[in-house]
């Protein structure tokens, strides 16, 4: 048995650390997807809270209408929404080719208005709970914490994706492509890559990543109509923190912000709704390319 | 004088406005008028996308109401108090949000408000969920009965104008010229020896001011500080009021949030009333694809084509 780590019982303190530690996996896709859509639509995707929303209603929504469960789930939702994603690419973003980048922010605020806005009309803004697969109920008391698995698969399964994430750019053919696109569409467009689809592409997978998060929430946090729009807020400040440039640079500064803002709950709960962007500031002070961003 | 006599026709209308409509629906469309118009100024002709302009528009509706109701301070002091805060934290947020370009700035703004709305939910001079109720109207210049809606109405028309006259003169003031050459080509506006960050952060702490006057102003009119005020959907309305009006025009703006005020009135009543985040949002879809250069953009336009 442990002692008490500096007063508090270390069940509180882990406990706490486990909570960041989810929360900085849904932080790190979260701002994982924005860096994909970002780097080959030059939008930052204000939607991106209200599609991770959509995920799990899609989540539920398979539940009530198709009888398929959260495994299912897992990998139908996202592909449900990702198609969404490549409808509003192909209908709406496209034709702001060539328009200051400022508009894609607006227009991807607008379509977040009318998801959520529609969404509360239709459920209500109260929770609908969403249990989590049998196979994953219960927990394992580990000494020091109890650890309830389904938490524990929140993060296994986050840091899977995001390994997955970072292989398919690195390692692959089209992970090149993608990243070439970033860098130079028009001469990667010159050498006969079709370049308008690795953009739908690029968009779908990161609004796909979105809907991933957002059956892993689906469990925890309740299904709610209005469970991105704070969110995304955060996850704005993590990007700012971490700079958009690398897919390592996302997932540790998005894990590591959710461990800061646990560990705050426990020693100065009052501040926990605001030490992120606190962080934020001092690095904007520090060093204002972010961690991991060049300077721009 | 030709080029004035559209405003002093506008001016004109607003004085004898309110013997045909409710003052108080006036007053409300006055504040955002102005709120807009000081937003245009750092989007519009600045180039700057702020999302946090709730923050300064809703945080100086919390002071004003606190310095006139615990304080007990004259109406205009509150007001002129509200902004000046409002001011400072304008220069708090512009000078960490200025460090960044584009979108990050637009990111860093939204979370800086997001943070100011926490602490302000939290603080216990707010009334939290329940905001600053039964703010005290005063009186004006110690003599003027606010109480009485008409006289309210005539003072918020008299800060409406000498915000938005501020604002015009900003805009075609060498100050505004180089304001507008930052944002048409920041690189050049740099090589020539211009330091592009002092103006930036000007025009930022002017437009929180005049979005802090405006709010100030509000809390009187209603009564009421809350926190709808300071909510990050006010900073997208605010957005969606210049765009739709007209980014970078003067009167753009102010015809934006009348549009918008009017339209948020008109559906509360009706069935749709539970849409209206909604409607907002299509609206704002339907400009950026489609309507960019705003309703007085699009007209100004028309003209030009036409003569």
């Amino acid at each position: 048995m442990l002692t008490d780590l500096l007063g508090f019982p270390p069940q509180v303190l882990f406990g706490q650390l486990l909570l960041g530690l989810i929360n900085g996996a849904f932080y790190a896709v979260l701002s994982l997807g924005l860096a994909v859509i970002f780097g080959l639509l030059n939008i930052v995707n204000f939607a991106h809270g209200a599609l991770y929303m959509l995920g799990a209603f899609a989540t539920l929504g398979l539940m009530k209408f198709l009888g398929i469960g959260y495994w299912g789930a897992l990998i139908l939702a996202p592909l449900v929404v990702g198609i969404v994603g490549i409808v509003i690419e192909r209908l709406l973003l496209r034709r702001l080719a060539g328009v200051d980048h400022l508009y894609g922010l607006l227009l991807t605020f607008g379509l977040a208005l009318v998801l959520e806005g529609t969404f509360v009309k239709l459920f209500g803004a109260s929770g609908i709970p969403y249990s989590p697969p049998e196979q994953l109920q219960g927990g394992v008391n580990l000494g020091f914490m109890f650890l309830p698995w389904y938490r524990g698969w929140v993060v296994v399964a986050s840091l899977i994706v995001c390994a997955a994430t970072w292989y398919l750019f690195e390692r692959t053919k089209i992970g090149a492509y993608l990243r070439a696109g970033t860098e130079n569409p028009r001469l990667l467009q010159a050498f006969g890559v079709n370049v308008p689809l690795l953009t739908t592409l690029a968009y779908g997978y990161g609004v796909a990543l979105a809907a991933f998060a957002g059956v892993l929430a689906a469990p925890i946090t309740q299904v709610n109509p209005l469970m991105g729009s704070n969110l995304i807020i955060v996850v704005f400040a993590v990007v700012v923190i971490g700079g958009m440039g690398s897919i390592v640079g996302a997932v540790v500064t998005g894990l590591a912000m959710g461990v800061i803002e646990g560990l705050t709950k426990v020693f100065w709960p009052e501040a926990s709704s605001t030490v992120i962007f606190l962080v934020m500031a001092i690095v904007l002070v520090l060093r204002p390319a972010g961690l991991f961003g060049k300077a721009a | 004088m030709k080029k004035y006599s559209g405003y002093l026709i506008a001016l004109g209308l607003l004085m004898l406005a309110p013997t045909m409509i409710y003052p108080v629906f006036l007053m409300k469309l006055l504040c955002f008028a102005l709120f807009a118009s000081a937003f245009n100024l750092i989007l519009g002709y600045g180039g700057l996308l702020s999302f946090g302009h709730a923050a300064f528009f809703g945080g100086a509706s919390y002071i004003t109401g606190h310095a006139l109701k615990v304080w007990g301070l004259p109406t205009e002091l509150g007001i002129l108090f509200g902004a000046a805060v409002a001011g400072l934290m304008g220069l708090a947020i512009g000078m960490l949000a200025i460090r960044r370009h584009g979108i990050y700035f637009a990111m860093i703004t939204l979370a800086m408000a997001q943070m100011a709305y926490f602490l302000f939910v939290s603080s216990p001079f707010t009334g939290g969920e329940n905001g600053l109720q039964g703010v005290p109207r005063g009186t004006a210049l110690g003599m003027i009965d606010l109480q009485n809606d008409m006289s309210m109405y005539y003072f918020v028309l008299a800060i409406f104008v000498i915000g938005f006259l501020i604002i015009a003169r900003t805009v075609h003031s060498p100050f505004g010229q180089v304001l507008s050459a930052i944002r048409d080509n920041e690189d050049r506006a740099r090589s020539l020896g211009y330091d592009i960050e002092r103006y930036k952060l000007l025009a930022f702490v002017i437009s929180a001011t005049l979005a802090g006057l405006a709010g100030g102003t509000k809390t009187v009119v209603f009564q009421l500080a809350s926190l709808t005020d300071v909510h990050w959907h006010m900073s997208g309305e605010v957005v969606l009021m210049t765009l739709l009006g007209g980014l970078g025009t003067i009167a753009g703006p102010a015809v934006g949030a009348g549009i918008i005020i009017t339209l948020q009135n008109y559906l509360a009543s009706g069935p749709l009333a539970a849409w209206v985040p909604v409607v907002l949002g299509v609206i704002f879809v339907i400009c950026v694809l489609a309507f960019r250069r705003g309703v007085v953009g699009e007209l100004r336009e028309l003209i030009k084509r036409q003569f």
